[in-house]
């Protein structure tokens, strides 16, 4: 970054001091700043004003729809009822199950990749990483439909099966002795969540590995020499000193699978009740409420909408804005000094 | 304490004292290396853990599904790798062969993800695009109940897409250059405010980018449905993320660079124009491509702003218009299985286009900042040497 105007401090006693230095920029100068700072106002202002408006059309809804908007499940934004509860419920629900499934691969390999895999190899694991944040959500959603989702009933209907008694795994709505209730096991929340996980163990690796690469090499090896094994080594060195960094990525990836559209689109059964019960063949997101629903389009429902994204677009905006923090913290060096 | 010997260091041109014996070269200690007795008891519990869970699954337990028996399985070989290593060495070494166990597995298993989705969506459609109808026809003429031989295919969905993505970049590109230009190379308070809420805008789901974009540019202003509205709809998605991107290329060009550019006399614009974008080149053009990877496949903004049509439409400004991601979406389900296997085909053209994208990003971004290509090396050495004079006998 350039600053290079630079004041002398005024100090009589030193006898010779730096000499002042006045900067004088030529014109292409000054057409270059103010230009570069024009287009970033426009910038500014075009997202500014996006945020406004998301803010003036919902807010109409909001207030239409007062505290309810928090506690109703029902959405009817033509009868006035309509509410978040039962939408926010099913999308943190999908994001956790995406996070538990994630959050360990997405770990371990990072580890992998920057603390046994062989130099070559670390490469063109590193590309991979990549490259899986790079295909699109609507191939993950098509191949969770086709694959993932039938390999999943089983699983979800022995959860249901043998852990009935955790209140998450209960199912209200299917006859678990009823034959071919397979069927009734798809659609659900917990499948989308394995499906949305998919698209969260890239982010998260990538940022781990990053974290976990920075790792100091002397302290390492110190732990080496102490006669740590490599597991040793990570457990004492990497592990804590890549700890903020793995919480930032963790949430990265946890604002990515809030946001998730479409292969949840593709998988969920939509039904806006509000319920803790992930296996129940039904469920609903916010994104999804808004791909499903926009079709709508009188002006109530739009605001409706506007006011479900604007919720949604709350919720990420945190999540990111922590996770940024988190990440900024544990990264040393703004720039590179030759 | 006094030092009563005073030290006498050799010089520096002092011959190394020949009476010493050379130490023995030391052999670097291969820490990644695995030794061939810790793979044949890793190989042993995977047969044993295997066996055993066959064993507990097939005669025992009443239960069936090979989920349940691959957990099994990979359960019994890390109590059994466990085990064998603790008997052979010790408690501290036996933890440590399972953790880089478990550590692998998590490896194996993304890279097993990727390759299992590339792979079936490959198997799925790949016979489809040999098709050549699938590049040249559209829907137009097909319907569910059409006769054999139609040709059908998802021409339109491929020009919608190019277009749809041309837009983005023209109105996203500029813009998310010079704004991330100007918080890096201008700065000043107002950047730091900038940098805040660019970095806000990327918490923006696609979703809710496309549906500001439905509200205000498709009903408000009562444009209709169009290819425009849906390239609007991308470029709030992609700005940000070049934008970043594109910062944190210039934040790696290194300072002293700059300083020596200005030292010569430079101006701002100067340097930057014949120093800094230069170096940072290959960069920039890998964040642009990377934020193009990151649109090409987003489904949301085009399902609610440029709508269907089945029919080919070039013209971005008026008419629906499709996109591969929302053509794939409509017809995955279809009960036509014409319409499913080109759902297939769109998928594989897809992941093509992001598999081509990615290449060509690693292709340029492989170097470092400052880093040339080996041809501008070429030519440079050569024009170094032409200035030198000839060495004469």
């Amino acid at each position: 970054m350039a600053h290079p105007t630079v004041f002398a401090p005024e100090s009589p006693e030193l006898a010779d001091r730096p000499r002042r230095i006045v900067v004088r920029r030529t014109r292409a100068d000054h057409v270059f700043r103010w230009t570069t700072r024009g287009v970033a106002m426009l910038v500014l202002a075009l997202l500014a004003a996006i945020g406004g408006y998301l803010l003036y059309q919902g807010s109409g809804a909001l207030d239409r729809a007062g505290w309810g908007f928090l506690t109703e499940d029902a959405w009817e934004p033509k009868g006035g009822t309509f509410g978040v509860r039962g939408l926010l419920t099913g999308t943190v629900l999908v994001a956790i199950v995406a996070l538990i499934v994630a959050v360990p691969i997405a770990l371990t390999a990072a580890l992998y990749i920057t603390e046994f895999a062989p130099r070559r190899l670390r490469g063109v694991l590193t590309s991979i990483v990549d490259l899986m944040a790079a295909v699109p959500s609507i191939i993950y959603g098509i191949f969770g439909f086709f694959v993932l989702q039938p390999q999943l009933i089983p699983v979800s209907r022995w959860l249901a099966t043998n852990f009935d008694f955790l209140p998450i795994f209960e199912i209200r709505t299917i006859d678990v002795k009823a034959r071919f209730v397979d069927s009734q096991f798809s659609s659900s929340l917990f499948i989308s969540g394995v499906v949305v996980s998919t698209m969260v163990i890239p982010i998260c690796c990538a940022v781990s590995r990053e974290v976990f690469g920075q790792a100091p090499v002397g302290e390492k090896e110190g732990a080496l020499a102490l006669g740590a094994t490599r597991w040793g080594v990570i457990r004492a060195v990497v592990l804590p000193f890549g700890r903020g960094g793995m919480i930032g990525g963790v949430m990265l990836g946890l604002g990515r699978a809030l946001g998730e559209t479409i292969a949840v689109a593709m998988i969920i059964s939509f039904n806006t009740d509000f319920s803790f019960r992930v296996l129940d063949g039904q469920g609903s997101t916010i994104s999804s409420l808004i791909v499903l629903k926009y079709g709508e389009a009188d002006t109530e429902s739009i605001s409706a909408l506007m006011a479900a994204g604007l919720a949604l677009f709350v919720l990420t905006l945190a999540v990111n804005t922590v996770a940024g923090v988190l990440v900024a913290r544990s990264r040393s060096g703004k720039s590179t000094e030759i | 304490m006094t030092v009563t010997e005073p030290i006498v260091r050799p010089g520096p041109d002092a011959p190394p004292p020949a009476s010493a014996p050379r130490p023995p070269e030391q052999a670097r200690v291969a820490l990644r290396r695995v030794a061939p007795d810790d793979i044949g008891v890793a190989l042993g519990a995977m047969v044993a853990g295997a066996s055993f869970a066959w064993v507990l699954y097939g005669r025992i337990l009443p239960v069936a599904g090979w989920q349940g028996y691959l957990i099994t399985a990979y359960l019994s070989f890390l109590l059994l790798y466990a085990i064998a290593t603790h008997m052979r060495l010790d408690r501290v070494a036996a933890g440590d062969r399972v953790a880089g166990a478990v550590i692998s597995t998590g490896a194996a298993l993304m890279v097993g993800t990727v390759a299992t989705v590339i792979g079936y969506v490959f198997v799925k459609g790949f016979g489809r695009i040999l098709n050549t109808d699938f590049f040249t026809a559209t829907q137009r003429h097909f319907s569910a109940l059409s006769p054999h031989g139609v040709s059908v295919g998802a021409a339109h969905a491929i020009v919608g897409t190019f277009e749809q993505m041309g837009i983005a970049i023209l109105l996203s590109v500029p813009l998310g250059v010079i704004a991330a230009i100007y918080m890096n190379e201008v700065g000043g308070r107002f950047a730091a405010v900038v940098r805040v809420v660019v970095e806000a805008m990327t918490a923006i789901p696609s979703v809710v980018a496309g549906l500001f974009v439905y509200a205000f540019f498709v009903i408000s202003l009562g444009q209709g449905f169009c290819g425009l509205a849906a390239g609007l709809a991308l470029s709030v998605e992609m700005m940000p993320v070049v934008c970043r991107a594109t910062e944190v290329v210039l934040r790696l060009v290194p300072n002293g660079l700059r300083e020596a550019s200005l030292a010569l006399g430079a101006g701002e614009f100067r340097t930057l124009w014949n120093v800094v974008l230069p170096t940072a080149r290959s960069g920039l053009v890998t964040a642009v491509i990377l934020g193009c990877a990151r649109v090409v496949g987003e489904t949301a903004p085009v399902l609610l702003v440029a709508g269907g049509g089945a029919g080919m439409n070039w013209d971005p400004f008026s008419g629906v218009q499709t996109s591969l991601p929302y053509f794939i979406w409509v017809n995955y389900k279809s009960p036509s299985d014409e319409l499913n296997s080109l759902a297939w085909g769109a998928s594989v053209t897809l992941l093509l286009i992001v598999l081509v994208l990615f290449s060509l990003a690693r292709l340029i971004g492989g170097r470092g900042p400052g880093e040339s290509r080996r041809r501008t090396r070429r030519r440079a050495g050569a024009s170094a040497k032409s200035l030198t004079p000839e060495p004469t006998s």
